[in-house]
């Protein structure tokens, strides 16, 4: 065995793999893995987890060779802007190259987490077959497969504990596939199935549930009628994160008492979600689990400010609220009054496109939160005004935020009152929050908001811009300031070659970057791709037409995903998408 | 039935407002601050909802339309009918009518250009009415009871009275 410099051989490699076993962090263990051969060699040996933000950034292969005892692997596919639809669909994150390499070179694998990546049922079979152990998976934001393939999961994983489904676009083709979980089946500890279309089978779940004593997590989907979702709960008062099917029902005086004293079981209940198509008759009934409510996520919940003011201020105790703007500014004044260790608030848009009236949201609530909840860190708002005055208001607040992600609906909207561009306001923002991680803008800005987030967002990780800025100093602020920068997706802005080219060795210090409709030619891509060799340079161009190779410099690149990989180019590109 | 797929730009429906909503100008829209090589990669933002715009998931939008839907009429029962040479789609919400004469007559109104068979009518050059059902048989309107129908109806195609014939009840 070949030994390191002597005092890294002063210890057996067994205690140099107790002492990383403390380092949990990825960055660390990648810096000692740098110090010398020896530890390189051990710190490899013994990583038990790895996270792939980029499927494409390195071969499969390559992964599973390095670190050989993986026990949890955790990969991202599509860039995030396909959550919007601004990726093709065939553009691709396909998980079959990962998975036939982890069941090769893993087979001791026990979690797998996915997200936005295609997933086919061919694929879960291979999961479902391959690893022994296999104790978690989670799959978010992605297609491709179906029940039938859940139904091989539920089949051959004697040992899963958890199975988190999570906004996933999941063909129904196999109606009783939990009647695959076999008799002998006890082990779950979570179950998420919020996104399945289809009916599930009650009395099938029941069964599983009741079997299954560890159960701490059930989110069923919006499916199950109330009456059997009541019968479905008095299986399981140990639950501790309950995402509930309709809340609604012609109203029975006996399925409220049953109702709320299903939920009045409920003793460790931390965490309440689904709440669809919620009636106001029935949303008292979980007024007994209010107390002990660390999380609340009603997003999907269509119910007033009076019913919304009711149920929240009872949390007082709460630490995230995932709400929809019909709380409106009152009902956060409220929140911000009675929820005092609130971290994180979401208010999602009920009325996107505003035909009906508007709702009375605006600037307001989220100043009252910023002042009244002193330990709130993350921040996603849709409103449809705002003004430089509210965020600086904001920003002085909570210098503790790490996140703030505002959306103001209509792109180019300025401040209502003074009619100026919001660059003063998220200048504030960005000066004052030192540990920002995450900013998403909006609104109408100019190159100067750029210039205050390149030289003061030390900490920023990720940046969405949408429908700002005047030009390419813009994208030069960011891209030569912003020192941890990971993730820049643009879309809608001047912003074009100087830019890149100027601050291309940026990119590799970057994850990825993603321009759409912006001012960028294939000319500039062609240069970057030959400075960069370690950059992937995606042009995608959905239109049909001549290959690649044909266009002119000039021509404009409608779509650009960069990104930093040792995998050279993907084999895998569909025909609308182009690795210069 | 790949048609009826292809029909999807065009489809016309019942649906809410806002997705059908007349465009809204955009203020700035794409002023000077997009300088573009080619104009016809330009994007044109003023006149219709810009794609991904607002930033939400399609799952939040799927539901907030479902959910729109079922606050607008709870009990309707909405289902696409698609014709054979129209090129458009329309929804027809199944519990306005109170059994298969209204249907039929609705319909006729609905593709007045094309002249329509009834239920039971095969004649060549005419249409018959069909519908795809819960477990995806397509069978011909008019067969079974009414309330078994439109408690099973997923969409309804109105197809040319040749293609139609295999599907009479007596095979």
């Amino acid at each position: 065995m070949v030994r390191g410099f002597g005092w890294a051989a002063a210890f057996p490699d067994e205690v140099w793999e107790h002492v990383f076993s403390f380092l949990a962090a990825d960055a660390d263990r990648n810096a000692v893995a740098l110090v010398c051969r020896a530890w390189h060699r051990i710190e490899r040996r013994s990583r038990r987890r790895v996270f792939v933000g980029n499927c494409y950034a390195v071969a499969p292969a390559a992964a599973v060779r390095r670190f050989p005892e993986v026990r949890a692997a955790a990969i991202k596919g599509k860039p995030h802007f396909a959550d919007f639809n601004l990726v093709p669909t065939d553009w691709g994150g396909g998980a079959e190259a990962w998975v036939e390499a982890m069941a090769e070179g893993w087979p001791h694998l026990e979690e797998l987490r996915l997200k936005r990546m295609v997933v086919s049922d061919d694929c879960l079979e291979l999961i479902a077959r391959s690893f022994k152990n296999f104790g978690v998976l989670s799959l978010v934001s992605c297609d491709g497969f179906s029940t039938a393939g859940l139904a091989a999961i539920a089949a051959n994983c004697r040992n899963l504990r958890e199975l988190d489904l999570h906004e996933n676009e999941v063909e129904d083709n196999c109606l009783n596939w939990i009647s695959h979980f076999p008799e002998s089946f006890t082990s779950l500890v979570s179950l998420n199935i919020a996104c399945l279309e289809g009916d599930v089978n009650t009395s099938v779940l029941e069964c599983l549930i009741s079997r299954c004593p560890n159960l701490r997590t059930l989110r069923l989907n919006h499916a199950m009628p109330l009456e059997k979702l009541v019968s479905l709960l008095q299986r399981a008062p140990q639950l501790m994160d309950l995402g509930t099917s309709k809340f609604s029902a012609d109203h029975h005086p006996e399925l409220f008492f049953k109702l709320e004293s299903t939920f009045a079981g409920f003793k460790h209940l931390k965490s309440l979600s689904g709440i669809w198509e919620a009636g106001p008759a029935y949303l008292p009934a979980i007024y007994s689990v209010c107390e002990s409510l660390t999380s609340l996520n009603l997003c999907y919940a269509t119910i007033q400010s009076p019913e919304l003011f009711k149920l929240v201020s009872r949390c007082k105790n709460l630490q995230r609220l995932w709400v929809m703007d019909l709380i409106e500014d009152n009902g956060l004044i409220a929140v911000a009054a009675s929820c005092k260790l609130l971290q994180e608030l979401r208010v999602f848009p009920s009325d996107p496109y505003g035909v009906a009236p508007p709702i009375s949201l605006t600037e307001h609530g989220l100043v009252a939160i910023s002042a009244g909840c002193l330990m709130l860190h993350s921040v996603l708002y849709f409103c449809r005004q705002m003004t430089n005055a509210a965020l600086l208001t904001i920003a002085n607040n909570r210098p503790n935020l790490t996140c703030f992600r505002l959306c103001i609906i209509e792109p180019h909207t300025p401040d209502y009152i003074s009619q100026e561009p919001l660059d003063a306001g998220f200048s504030a923002i960005v000066e004052s929050c030192k540990d920002l991680r995450r900013l998403s803008l909006s609104g109408l800005l100019t190159d100067r908001v750029f210039k205050s987030i390149g030289a003061s967002a030390n900490r920023l990780e990720m940046l969405s811009v949408a429908f700002a800025g005047d030009s390419d100093a813009g994208l030069h602020y960011i891209l030569s300031g912003c020192k941890n920068l990971r993730k820049l997706e643009i879309r809608d802005c001047p912003f074009g070659d100087k830019a890149l080219l100027d601050n291309a060795s940026k990119l590799e210090t970057m994850r990825s970057l993603w321009m759409s409709s912006c001012s960028v030619t294939l000319g500039a891509c062609r240069q970057l791709a030959l400075k960069m060799p370690r950059l992937n340079v995606e042009v995608i161009d959905e239109r049909r037409g001549r290959p690649l190779e044909s266009w002119p410099d000039d021509f404009p690149v409608e779509k650009l995903y960069i990104y930093r990989t040792v995998a050279g180019p993907r084999s895998d590109t569909p025909p609308c998408v182009w690795t210069v | 039935m790949e048609d009826l797929d292809n029909l999807k730009a065009t489809e016309l429906t019942l649906g809410l407002p806002g997705t059908d909503a007349p465009e809204k100008p955009s203020p700035a829209s794409t002023t000077g601050a997009n300088k573009r090589a080619n104009e016809e990669c330009c994007l044109p933002v003023a006149k219709k909802q810009v794609v991904g715009w607002p930033p939400l998931r399609s799952y939040r939008m799927n539901s907030i339309r479902i959910r729109k839907m079922d606050a607008e009429d709870n009990t309707g029962i909405y289902v696409k009918v698609g014709m054979d040479g129209a090129p458009y789609l329309r929804k027809v919400d199944l519990r306005v009518y109170t059994g298969y004469k209204e249907l039929m007559e609705a319909l006729n109104d609905m593709f007045k250009c094309f002249s329509l068979g009834g239920a039971e009518g095969h004649e060549e050059s005419g249409y018959a009415i069909t519908y795809e059902d819960k477990d995806g048989d397509w069978m011909l309107v008019g067969d079974v009871p009414w309330e078994m129908f439109i408690s099973s109806c997923k969409r309804m195609r109105i197809m040319k009275g040749s293609e139609a014939r295999g599907l009479s009840s007596s095979t």
